[in-house]
């Protein structure tokens, strides 16, 4: 496993490791700042949604906590050209790639089903509630951008590469296997990101597979690699590297970041049911966030940083939760419309039937 | 000359041809489709004409065929699926009706799915289990796919051209038992437009209705009936998701009587929903309930006993009978 920082923010030694330190260190002081405001940020605003949705506000909502390390590095390691394609826990990831929040508090708040364009916020895609199914949207992207000749050209600055997110419970879907499969046959440059945060809702992973995940890749022919997906260097740094590699031509690569769901799966969900909080406090002291500001203090960095970025947190937290009360409800009319691009009979039909339907209730509602 | 006799498979190839030439987005993916030309030999040419990043075999995995197109439109491109039997189509079903419908509506519009998935389907092959199936009414249940299915050639090479242009995702049903039937394909006529049914033989006294290796049968029933003296029109629906109802409805205004046919189950499919909207909007015009011919609720059968099963001209003119004697 690839661990760049041990427990008490030193950064690591050991051979294998040791290689990915030179990413490190092209790192400027101010990335390394950024990588603690978005976890922190991250983890703010994420204790901000859940409030909501307990007071009402939110349909749902699914938790980051204990995972920003993991998010925050391999989405700071992408490239302005490159696709991500998320499941729906990768808040930080969003706000990484330049979407604005609030377009994903409206999905968990029930006004819209998505909504954003790729295109028009740094190709940061969808989320998708159906486990795996868009490590094959990920996968048929890169067979284009292969097609397109926009990848392997030799220029970093320019190829391109796809980013995919799932999780363990996830890679027990047939379209996994299949997207790994695909991606090695077309040798399309994706990019796997599994975050196995050890439970799929109340199942642990030790259901969903009797080795280590990452080796699973090795049987698709496709490089993997296990990271500590709690260390925001490493998971920087490799991605990186096995992001490149894969636009460089090397074809698709696998990460498992192991990491751990801190909260609940989503909102719905009481882990109490099914784990102990003995395993919960033994993650805990590896927190993301506690062994990164180690890591920056011991490189000098100021208290008041660290003070400036919590207040920043707080900030932003009060910003969304402010917008998120000023999300009214969507328009029956865009929903109807939206169904095709093109014309149809069925959905103008019934957008006019709605619309008749209720407006014969006058004002008295 | 631009009036040629061709097989329906024969069309299909010609009208994938032309949408490969017209348009270099647009891409032929699936199982044996390159060298082999697919099991029915649809793509037969097409991979040496275009090259192997035009027209490519996918690995064995029918998600793994329509999750990628999806990406693939998203990139830009026009892919065109074919699904090597009816009866294989589930493995992609998640994809297709969780993913590749809704994905549009899920972008608020802003990105559309130029997705085709070509089907062969239906029976009168004597063919083993999953390979003369029918099963257009899952997909026309599911909001976000337009469902289409020519009869002839002259439609095969003009539909698989206009469902390709469409923005939405198509899905394209091919009546496999009437690949390698002859008919004249017009090059230079001006297509129809995709979502509309036709009257394909006039009559008086009973509106007859199907798709697909359908109208052949009904054709020749409304040929029987003929040398009994009894008139039947044949509209040929061409699309099922959305129905065109003006023809029908104009038609049973006409005749006053209405039978439905398919070789799908009959339980909530095409026909039960034509008979439900006809109810509706012509009650009035109708001397006899609308009647249905469809395959029965059952797994289709083994293949020896496929003509039990299938709708015949028999079948349908005793239906036809039974809608004049009310």
């Amino acid at each position: 496993m690839i661990q760049l920082l041990s427990a008490d923010g030193k950064l690591a030694s050991d051979a294998a490791s040791a290689e990915y330190i030179p990413y490190i260190e092209a790192l400027s002081d101010d990335q390394l700042r950024q990588f603690h405001r978005d976890m922190v940020i991250t983890r703010r605003f994420d204790l901000e949604a859940t409030n909501l949705q307990r007071q009402g506000q939110l349909a749902l909502w699914p938790p980051s906590q204990g995972q920003e390390a993991a998010q925050v590095g391999s989405a700071r390691a992408s490239r302005q050209q490159d696709h991500i394609f998320p499941s729906y826990r990768e808040h930080s990831i969003a706000m990484i790639r330049g979407l604005d929040i609030i377009e994903v508090v409206r999905v968990m708040r029930g006004v819209s089903n998505g909504g954003w364009d790729p295109a028009t916020n740094n190709n940061f895609h969808l989320y998708t509630l159906v486990l795996g199914s868009q490590a094959l949207h990920a996968t048929g992207y890169a067979m284009g951008v292969s097609l397109d000749g926009a990848t392997a050209t030799g220029d970093p600055d320019r190829d391109e590469a796809v980013m995919v997110y799932f999780g363990d419970g996830a890679t027990s879907q047939g379209d996994v296997s299949e997207a790994l499969v695909f991606a090695a046959s077309f040798q399309a440059p994706t990019l796997f990101f599994l975050q196995n945060n050890q439970w799929a809702i109340s199942v642990p992973v030790s259901v969903q597979s009797r080795v280590p995940l990452y080796l699973r890749a090795g049987g698709f022919g496709v490089p993997g690699i296990q990271i500590d997906g709690n260390d925001v260097l490493a998971s920087y740094a490799v991605t990186r590297r096995y992001l490149d590699e894969a636009r460089s031509g090397g074809g698709p690569r696998m990460i498992e970041a192991m990491t751990y769901r801190m909260g609940a799966h989503t909102t719905s969900d009481d882990p109490t049911k099914y784990r102990h909080d003995k395993d919960v406090d033994e993650w805990a002291l590896k927190d993301p966030i506690i062994r990164y500001e180690k890591y920056l203090r011991g490189r000098g960095e100021s208290d008041a940083f660290f003070t400036e970025t919590a207040q920043e947190a707080e900030d932003f937290a009060a910003d969304m939760r402010a917008r998120t009360l000023e999300l009214g409800p969507p328009s029956p009319d865009d929903f109807f419309d939206t169904v095709y691009t093109e014309q149809h009979p069925v959905t103008a039909a019934q957008k006019i039937w709605l619309a008749e339907y209720e407006a014969s209730f006058g004002s008295e509602s | 000359m631009t009036t040629e006799e061709l097989p329906l498979v024969k069309a299909l190839n010609a009208g994938l041809r032309k949408a490969l030439a017209d348009d270099p987005k647009v891409l032929l993916m699936g199982e044996d489709i390159g060298p082999l030309g697919g099991v029915f030999r649809v793509t037969e040419g097409l991979q040496a004409e275009f090259g192997v990043k035009r027209v490519f075999d996918t690995p064995l995995a029918e998600s793994g065929i329509v999750g990628t197109a999806i990406g693939l439109a998203m990139r830009g491109y026009r892919p065109v699926c074919e699904i090597q039997f009816d009866g294989f189509i589930f493995p992609a079903f998640d994809q297709i009706t969780t993913q590749l419908a809704k994905m549009t509506a899920r972008h608020e519009g802003k990105v559309p799915m130029p997705v085709v998935i070509r089907v062969p389907y239906g029976g009168h092959i004597g063919a083993v289990e999953h390979h003369q199936e029918s099963p257009e009414a899952y997909f026309a249940h599911t909001a976000g796919l337009r469902l289409v299915s020519p009869s002839t050639p002259n439609d095969a090479y003009w539909m698989i051209q206009e469902a390709i242009a469409s923005q939405d995702p198509v899905m394209f049903f091919e009546p496999k038992s009437r690949y390698w039937h002859k008919g004249p394909v017009d090059f230079s006529s001006s297509p129809s437009p995709l979502h509309s049914s036709r009257v394909v033989r006039e009559g008086t006294e009973v509106t007859v209705v199907g798709h697909g290796a359908m109208i052949n049968v009904l054709l020749q029933a409304a040929e029987l009936a003929a040398a009994e003296g009894t008139s039947l029109e044949v509209i040929d629906l061409r699309s099922l998701s959305p129905i065109d109802y003006e023809p029908i409805i104009a038609s049973v205004q006409k005749t006053g009587r209405l039978v439905v046919a398919s070789e799908a189950p009959g339980f909530v499919s095409i026909s039960s929903e034509i008979a439900a909207t006809v109810t509706e909007r012509a009650f009035y015009s109708l001397e006899s309930p609308v009647l249905r011919v469809t395959g029965f609720d059952t797994p289709f059968p083994p293949a020896k006993l496929e003509t039990s099963y299938l709708p015949d001209a028999d079948r349908i003119l005793e239906a036809v009978d039974r809608a004049l004697a009310y």
